[in-house]
């Protein structure tokens, strides 16, 4: 008989559909062929039983960087797509800030080998927007899109040429290809390594301020204006960027924005408790108490689209350093769940709006099949233990890396099935029969 | 043990109750310093490691100085003739040194947060020397101690810091240390060096001179690093002394009889004080360097395993 699988019993949670229910999910063929409230169990189906849970459609994240090729000993393709499952999240977008860039078809082509190979998340690369992501030239984008990269980016990396950014939105347009944009003046970074502001001159670290983003935030939004291309601000964390991105909707402009789970629930004052651990440096940075209540805010009423973990891997010898020293960023795939959960139970984020900012809405920013439980959609499905309380553990982590902020933490919310295709790619606890 | 603290890292983790346990230990110091024969047996057999990756003559000697008096063996390594040049981690440095059994480990480094990531990975008693633009307590203590000993106290004084406050970690461990011991600090400089959220530290923030130290009863001035000035924070040396320097005639005007002129070395001369106003009567550059061998004594013996009861007998 067919490939069928049953889950039975949960709330299914598809703002997309505008599903919010308890209702039976029928996988087949790789597709989702029924969500109704009464529904025959075939004999030999796979029966998920997910009482007391939220089904959802698989998590979607817009940028992880899986480090291959190049820092394999940080991350593989592999190990980064299992890693995602088990958050969770069936589908991620792969930043092009490997070694060597990913700015040709041959580096896009062994992503997607690894990925295929893997056969856990899908796995979309961004294909750079300079050659080298040097700032200088603009890379191949009809190669890039033909090799199947969905969006566009030097990541790690701002644009710094206006005149380079202009060009790299208006050719883009011919490929349908969105500029995903690392926002940050380098000359008002300098040599910054936190957020500007009370905690880093207690600490006596160079600060970087909100306006660092704010500032080339408001240029690409005057690009876009300028030549029509379509603009996503990755990793949004400033209350200017958010104030300049609202502005830019209501104007109705191409710009879709996301925010990453540690830009919600962290803050600069959490550097200073942390005595200096590199696990809270990041780029851009935990900002004030400000900006998070602004971020949170954003994303609620749909300023900001959706959210991205930015899910950054790096071995213990890059971290555990001087803080002046320390590589940016901190894994994520994880832990997003759990964390961004604990806004909605602090009244910041609704379930639909939280499971939308995962699901429907990534999915529109760039394009990408899923998102959504209707019928003939992908069978690509999460399922949810709101209330499963665990502890993260380097030691139990999927991916290669531990470098979090919520390492040893007591989390609670946690990805118990991950559905890729319909074909069950991670489950933990829960009973499948 | 310095109370609670095992380290000397930041006066900001200090109580009041720990900085004077410090303070008080280093008068009896200071008396040992000023012996004809200047050394005891407190610390024979224990051993202090002094670890610089940032050039210093006079913390560093004094931090020696300091092991000699009190009979510890103290070794200087600087990072020029290190394995950090072949690539060696911080944390390896320092655990390979605590292999060596130091009891303490002076530790000087230009990233903030440094001495902290050390102390988190060795077993002895870490003291920082100065950390990038964080904390530099031994000398924060040394200026508490030298206000208090000409002062009396510094339970409702005034203190001014003045300079490049972004930089400076003496101000921050000064702020801090004034502030614990009950005195109301004012900083001041040019706006491009005062750091964002100052004021939340628990200071006024000025950038006018004169009202910063009129009425002060100490004023801290602050070296002005030359090496900054290539950051555009100020247009030249030449400005800056004439705004924020101190000389001899706004001293005489603005400065309260009875007032201390603090700097914590090595002066600029022209700049942020002028000769006459750095050998002048207001000036107590000469004691904070002596006092600084004493509450260098103080950190090393507490820190050490000496008991702060039998060194005042």
């Amino acid at each position: 008989m067919a490939d069928v699988t049953i889950i039975e019993g949960g709330r299914v949670i598809d703002p997309a559909s505008g599903t919010d229910g308890v209702r039976t999910v029928v996988l087949k063929d790789g597709l989702v062929a029924e969500v109704s409230e009464r529904v025959e169990r075939p004999s030999g189906a796979t029966v998920v039983d997910a009482r007391g849970r939220w089904v959802t459609p698989g998590f979607i994240d817009l940028h992880v960087h899986l480090r291959e090729p190049g820092q394999e000993y940080k991350e593989t393709v592999a190990s980064g797509a299992r890693a995602a499952v088990a958050g969770g999240f069936t589908s991620v977008v792969c930043m092009p800030n490997t070694k060597p860039v990913n700015d040709t078809l041959a580096v896009t082509e062994l992503i997607l080998a690894r990925a295929a190979a893997a056969g856990l998340a899908r796995v979309y690369p961004c294909g750079c927007i300079s050659k080298g992501s040097a700032g200088e030239e603009l890379a191949e984008y009809g190669e890039l899109k033909a090799g199947g990269c969905v969006a566009l980016s030097d990541d790690g990396k701002p644009v710094s040429s206006p005149a380079l950014m202009r060009r790299a939105l208006e050719y883009a347009r011919a490929f349908g290809l969105p500029l995903t944009v690392h926002e940050e003046d380098l000359s008002l970074v300098g040599k910054g390594v936190m957020h500007e502001g009370a905690a880093s001159t207690r600490l006596g670290l160079k600060g970087i301020p909100g306006q660092a983003e704010d500032v080339m935030v408001l240029r690409d939004i005057a690009l876009v204006e300028l030549t029509g291309g379509r603009l996503h601000i990755s990793h949004l964390s400033s209350a200017g960027a958010v104030r300049a991105v609202r502005e830019a909707k209501r104007r109705g402009l191409p710009v879709t924005a996301e925010v990453t789970p540690h830009h919600l629930a962290l803050t600069d004052e959490d550097v200073a408790a942390s005595g200096y651990s590199t696990d809270f440096k990041m780029s851009p940075p935990l900002r004030s108490a400000a900006d998070v209540a602004a971020c949170r805010e954003a994303l609620a009423d749909g300023t900001i689209d959706c959210i991205a973990t930015d899910h950054a891997p790096h071995s213990a010898v890059e971290k555990a350093v001087e803080f002046d020293a320390a590589m940016n960023g901190i894994t994520g795939l994880e832990t997003a769940f759990a964390v961004c959960l604990g806004l909605v139970r602090g009244g910041a984020l609704t379930e639909r709006r939280l499971v939308e900012a995962l699901t429907a809405s990534p999915a529109r920013a760039f394009g990408l099949p899923g998102g959504t439980l209707a019928r003939g959609a992908p069978a690509d499905v999460a399922v949810l233990d709101p209330a499963a309380v665990w502890t993260f553990d380097a030691a139990a982590t999927f991916s290669k890396s531990a470098n979090s902020p919520w390492r040893g933490t007591q989390l609670t919310g946690r990805c118990t099935h991950t559905f890729v295709g319909g074909r069950l790619v991670h489950q933990v606890g829960g009973e499948t029969r | 043990m310095i109370g609670r603290q095992r380290h000397c890292i930041a006066l900001e983790d200090f109580s009041r109750d720990e900085l004077e346990l410090v303070l008080d230990l280093a008068v009896s110091m200071k008396e040992v310093l000023r012996r004809p024969i200047k050394k005891v047996p407190s610390l024979r057999g224990k051993s202090v490691v002094n670890l610089f990756f940032e050039a210093s003559t006079r913390t560093r000697s004094s931090f020696e100085i300091a092991a000699k008096i009190l009979s510890a063996d103290a070794l200087n390594w600087t990072s020029a003739s290190s394995s950090v040049s072949k690539g060696e981690t911080l944390i390896d440095t320092a655990r390979n040194l605590e292999a060596m059994r130091p009891d303490v480990l002076v530790i000087r480094h230009s990233a903030s947060g440094a001495p902290r990531l050390v102390a988190d990975h060795v077993g002895c008693a870490v003291v920082s020397a100065g950390d990038g633009a964080h904390e530099h307590p031994s000398q924060g203590l040394l200026d508490c101690f030298t206000v208090r000993e000409r002062l009396g106290t510094l339970e409702g004084k005034t203190l001014a810091i003045v300079g490049d406050v972004s930089h400076s970690r003496v101000a921050r461990s000064d702020l801090h240390g004034f502030t614990k011991l009950g005195a109301r600090v004012r900083m001041c400089g040019p706006p491009t060096m005062m750091p964002a959220g100052l004021a939340q530290l628990g200071c006024t923030v000025h950038t006018d001179l004169r009202e910063a130290v009129e009425g002060a009863d100490a004023v801290v001035m602050l070296r002005i690093q030359h090496e900054r000035i290539g950051d555009p924070l100020i247009p030249n040396t030449r400005e800056y002394s004439r705004l924020w320097g101190l000389n001899s005639k706004k001293a005489a005007e603005w400065l309260k009889p009875g007032a201390l002129v603090l700097h914590p070395g090595p002066i600029n001369r022209g700049v942020e004080l002028s000769p006459e106003v750095a050998d002048g009567p207001f000036s107590v550059i000469l004691d904070q360097v002596q006092n600084g061998v004493a509450v260098r004594m103080a950190i090393l013996y507490l820190l050490a395993g000496g008991d702060p009861a039998e060194a005042r007998a």
